[in-house]
């Protein structure tokens, strides 16, 4: 999994029947100081994740799991809401 | 597998039903010299590391659902090993 924060979302009428329904949220991944780590991406929501929340996503096949048994095609799915993170060491 | 360091743990309230429970360690893969080499990832442990350990990490699903034992699974990174050494 990635940390990444929630900094937009994706309206799209024409899509693939099993995207129907699905939130799609626009994420930036973080490093663990925060800091911005690589190009925004385009994530499926099954956590209820809102504007600016940090959150933590899998990629993958395993994006698809967490709307089984739905066969829904993401490659990137938020999976968790973070409360808080400790980065030391 | 790849070598990390584990660099800190992650508390999550709200998060997938298959997660509930598991330990989130934020494990930053190493270089063989020792230095940080791409993102931080956020790994599923399952063998009680802690801050500070240098961990054998799987960034792979199959791999990371048989660490949870949970069957299919949204996870994709576990930490497998805590490393004693490393010989070259």
């Amino acid at each position: 999994m990635l940390l990444a924060r929630v900094i937009g979302n994706v309206v799209s009428t024409r899509k693939d029947p099993g995207l129907v329904g699905a939130t799609l949220l626009v994420i930036q991944p973080l490093h663990p100081d925060r800091t911005p780590s690589g190009t925004p991406l385009v994530a499926l929501d099954s956590v209820g994740a809102g504007a600016w929340e940090e959150v933590f996503y899998v990629r993958g096949r395993e994006a698809s799991f967490p709307f089984l048994p739905d066969e829904v095609p993401s490659d990137a799915t938020i999976v968790g809401i973070v409360d808080h993170w400790n980065a030391g060491g | 597998m790849l070598i990390g360091r584990v660099v800190g743990n992650l508390v999550s309230t709200r998060k997938n039903a298959k997660l509930e429970g598991t330990k989130l360690l934020l494990v930053q893969p190493l270089d063989l010299s020792g230095q940080a080499r791409g993102a931080a990832v956020l790994a599923i442990d399952s063998v009680d590391a802690g801050v500070g350990d240098r961990v054998l990490l799987v960034q792979e699903g199959r791999a990371a659902q048989l660490a949870l034992d949970r069957g299919t699974a949204a996870v994709d990174a576990a930490v497998v090993g805590v490393v004693d050494s490393v010989e070259l």
